[in-house]
């Protein structure tokens, strides 16, 4: 079977992160977010997986090729000259996706949750349908696409973006799988599948909604990046136990690369991770964080809903809080204050942000 | 030549700019770099020779407090300190005026004045001889600083004549630039002052020095050449001390605590394993727990500061690149936000304890409800008044937390 990730562009809304590596390629909970989706569409049958770019960079090649030789899978890129919008990089990879006739999925390069693919690709072989997406209850429903569904079939009445007024809390999850006729609908132009192609599809009877179990969240930005985090650390907590850390310090779930260090009379914990050679040294306490490879936090500093970048330097003393981001190779002074700072990338902070901003 | 010095220490309505420090104990009594405000002025004075007599001018009621420390003041400096009780706020001239037997009694020839909100190096040998060498018998002495322009509007502002020095012109708190040499409330008098009284100045109202913490790293720094035996040295197995620090000998301080520049620890605190304080006073019972940051802050009596708790005011220095600048009239919001340095504060009522060696130990009254200020764990406290028993929950951020 056949995949094609909608990747597009520059990632802006997870800078600073972004300004030093392409989003499908920072880490969440110590592993590539492209990488979270391509095992977990290997484990479902998919060998070609296409992904769809507007902004390619020697990252991603790079990464693409690592990752084909480890899953064995094949990797094809089709990079769009101009942004196609979520339909239309569908059009512009028709050839691929259409050869061998088979259904393929589609899925949105924000999205971690618990992938369904396999359940997915036989619902979809149930119904007669061209396509079925997949939903997840939300609590706010209005910033999504809502979806309306006959509760037996799944088969989709109403598709409504964004809705001023309540409809359902049903919103479409950014995961789909779709068979061969659906690149008849689309042309190669800029396309929202969400606002163009979905709603006729609904109204034809040809689009079918199938229920996700387990956590879902668009990580596209800082504080989702942070909440995704906790929900997949507590997924593991009931999968993969053994997989989180344990220890004198170490609080709820807590996810630590084994090249890590971490120093004494320290409490980490609930709901952190830290990633490859990172350094935490003695006293620290950390809290609802990511540490990305390289960093290193200084004695007794406290951190808490922060996003730490790659390789940056925490001082001692240091309090960070209120989903502050630090970009790649930060420093960070002793004895400051940083609250919802968000620090891009070489930075040197030598005063306190007491107050969210952004620091160049 | 037989001389007094007269301490003017105000009374309650005054010093409404340092509460909510002067809930508890009688500003001239708060302690600044580990010893009483007013102690600075009583050391200065009984160093000079032929100083006969101190005497405190004020118009706090008769104070437990404050007898105490004049009986150890006395026991330790060995001079004669007695404190003249105003009846009524007479002002400078009013209070001198009305004790004039009391402070020429003995015979003295000439009587410094000194102002207890003063922080300063006392230069009183300097000005008497600076008397012999410029006036007479009969002249007085004023010392005057160099304030920058902007800041010398606030205070009372000298003229003088750059030959004779004689004092040509003087007003209090000019709306127009007038000079920058302001007056320093030090003054060196003699007997024929009270015939001056009815034309001579105001109560300055205007205080030098407004913040506790400024004043106790320019006392501390003093230390370092006067008393350096007061002073935190690094020593194996102690903490680690970076520049001026003074701690109280009953205090317990954990090797891995990072002490400096400018702290003074009062009696008996404890500061736990990788706590941070720099530009800070923590008074007597204060307990700071493991690796807590407190910047630029007055941690109040007995107050609990909890784990990884950071507690931070803003440094109240004047402009570093100004030599001249002073620190800035204290107002307490500015474009509607609060600026002091944070206090949090302690007991309410002060008993004096017996004295022992050379700092005075103030300790909770017996009868005290409740406990102190307690600060949780985690949480962070910056720029924020808290007023005295008060247990805290979560941060604050610029207010008064009553």
């Amino acid at each position: 079977m056949k995949a094609l990730i909608l990747v597009g562009g520059f990632g802006t809304r997870l800078r600073p992160l972004t300004l030093s590596r392409p989003k499908p390629l920072v880490e969440f909970c110590n592993k590539a977010v492209l990488l979270h989706q391509l095992e977990a569409l290997r484990q479902a049958g998919v060998t070609h997986v296409v992904l769809a770019v507007s902004y390619m960079s020697e990252a991603l090649g790079a990464a693409m090729r690592e990752q084909e030789q480890r899953l064995g899978i094949r990797i094809s890129l089709s990079h769009e000259k101009e942004p196609l919008g979520t339909a239309g990089p569908l059009a512009l990879a028709r050839d691929l996706l259409a050869e061998g006739g088979e259904p393929f999925f589609v899925l949105n390069s924000d999205v971690i949750c618990e992938f369904p693919f396999a359940v997915l690709a036989q619902f979809h072989r149930h119904h007669s349908g061209e396509g079925s997406l997949v939903v997840t209850r939300v609590e706010e429903p209005a910033k999504y696409g809502v979806v309306v569904s006959e509760p037996d079939t799944g088969r989709i009445c109403r598709f409504v973006e964004k809705p001023r007024v309540f409809v359902s809390n049903k919103i479409n999850a950014g995961l789909y799988i779709f068979s061969p006729g659906i690149l008849q609908r689309i042309q190669l132009r800029p396309t929202s599948i969400e606002k163009e192609i979905f709603p006729a599809m609904a109204q034809e009877g040809q689009l079918y909604a199938m229920e996700l179990q387990g956590f879902w969240m668009d990580i596209g930005q800082p504080k989702d990046f942070l909440t995704g985090m906790c929900m997949y650390l507590q997924a593991l907590r009931a999968q993969h136990p053994e997989k989180l850390h344990s220890g004198p310090g170490v609080v709820g779930n807590v996810l630590v690369d084994p090249s890590a260090k971490i120093g004494a009379n320290c409490v980490i914990g609930p709901n952190v991770t830290i990633g490859a050679g990172v350094v935490v040294e003695d006293g620290v306490r950390i809290k609802r964080c990511t540490v990305l490879e390289g960093a290193r936090i200084r004695s007794h500093s406290w951190l808490e809903s922060c996003i730490i970048g790659w390789s940056c330097s925490v001082g001692q003393w240091v309090r960070m809080e209120n989903v502050t981001v630090l970009g790649e190779d930060v420093i960070v002074n002793d004895e400051l204050y940083l609250n919802g700072a968000n620090v891009l990338p070489h930075k040197s902070i030598s005063e306190s942000v007491p107050e969210p901003r952004i620091i160049m | 030549m037989p001389l007094k010095a007269v301490i003017l220490i105000g009374g309650p309505q005054k010093g409404t700019r340092f509460r909510p420090l002067s809930f508890e104990v009688p500003k001239p009594l708060f302690p600044v770099a580990g010893v009483p405000m007013v102690q600075h002025h009583i050391e200065a004075c009984a160093k000079v020779p032929g100083m006969k007599e101190i005497l405190l001018m004020g118009f706090y009621q008769p104070h437990e407090a404050l007898s105490r420390f004049l009986v150890s003041a006395q026991q330790e400096f060995k001079i004669p300190i007695r404190y003249l009780q105003e009846y009524a706020a007479l002002g400078t001239g009013g209070g001198i005026y009305h004790f004039r037997d009391q402070i020429l009694s003995g015979g003295a020839e000439a009587f410094f004045v000194l102002n207890a909100d003063v922080c300063s190096e006392f230069p009183l040998q300097e000005m008497l001889a600076f008397r012999q060498q410029h006036g007479d018998a009969h002249s007085f002495v004023i010392l005057g600083t160099t304030a920058n322009r902007t800041q010398a509007l606030n205070y009372g502002c000298i003229v003088a004549n750059a030959d004779t020095q004689e004092v040509q012109h003087y007003v209090e708190k000019p709306s127009t630039f007038v000079s920058e040499i302001i007056n320093c409330g030090i003054y060196l008098f003699t007997p024929a002052i009270f015939q001056h009284i009815g034309e001579v100045f105001q109560r300055n109202q205007q205080e030098l020095v407004l913040s506790a913490i400024y004043a106790s790293r320019l006392y501390l720094n003093q230390y370092s050449k006067s008393h350096p035996e007061r002073l935190a040295q690094n020593k194996p197995g102690g903490p680690v001390i970076r520049g001026n620090v003074y701690i109280h000998p009953t205090a317990s301080i954990d090797s891995t605590a990072v002490l400096g520049p400018n702290v003074s620890i009062g009696e008996g605190v404890t500061v736990g394993a990788g706590v941070r304080v720099r530009e800070s006073i923590v008074l007597h019972g204060a307990s700071l727990h493991d690796h807590t940051c407190v910047l630029n802050t007055i941690v109040g009596w007995d107050s609990t500061i909890g784990r990884w708790a950071r507690v931070e005011g803003t440094p109240s220095d004047p402009n570093p690149n100004d030599p001249y600048a002073k620190i800035d009239s204290e107002t307490l919001f500015r474009d509607g936000r609060l600026t002091p340095s944070i206090t949090i504060l302690g007991m309410s009522h002060l008993h004096p304890a017996p004295h022992s060696g050379a700092s005075l130990r103030l300790t909770p009254h017996a009868l005290s409800a409740g406990c102190s200020v307690t600060i949780p764990a985690e949480v962070v406290i910056l720029n924020s008044i808290v007023l005295p028993h008060k247990e805290l929950s979560r941060s604050y951020k610029n207010q008064i937390i009553l």
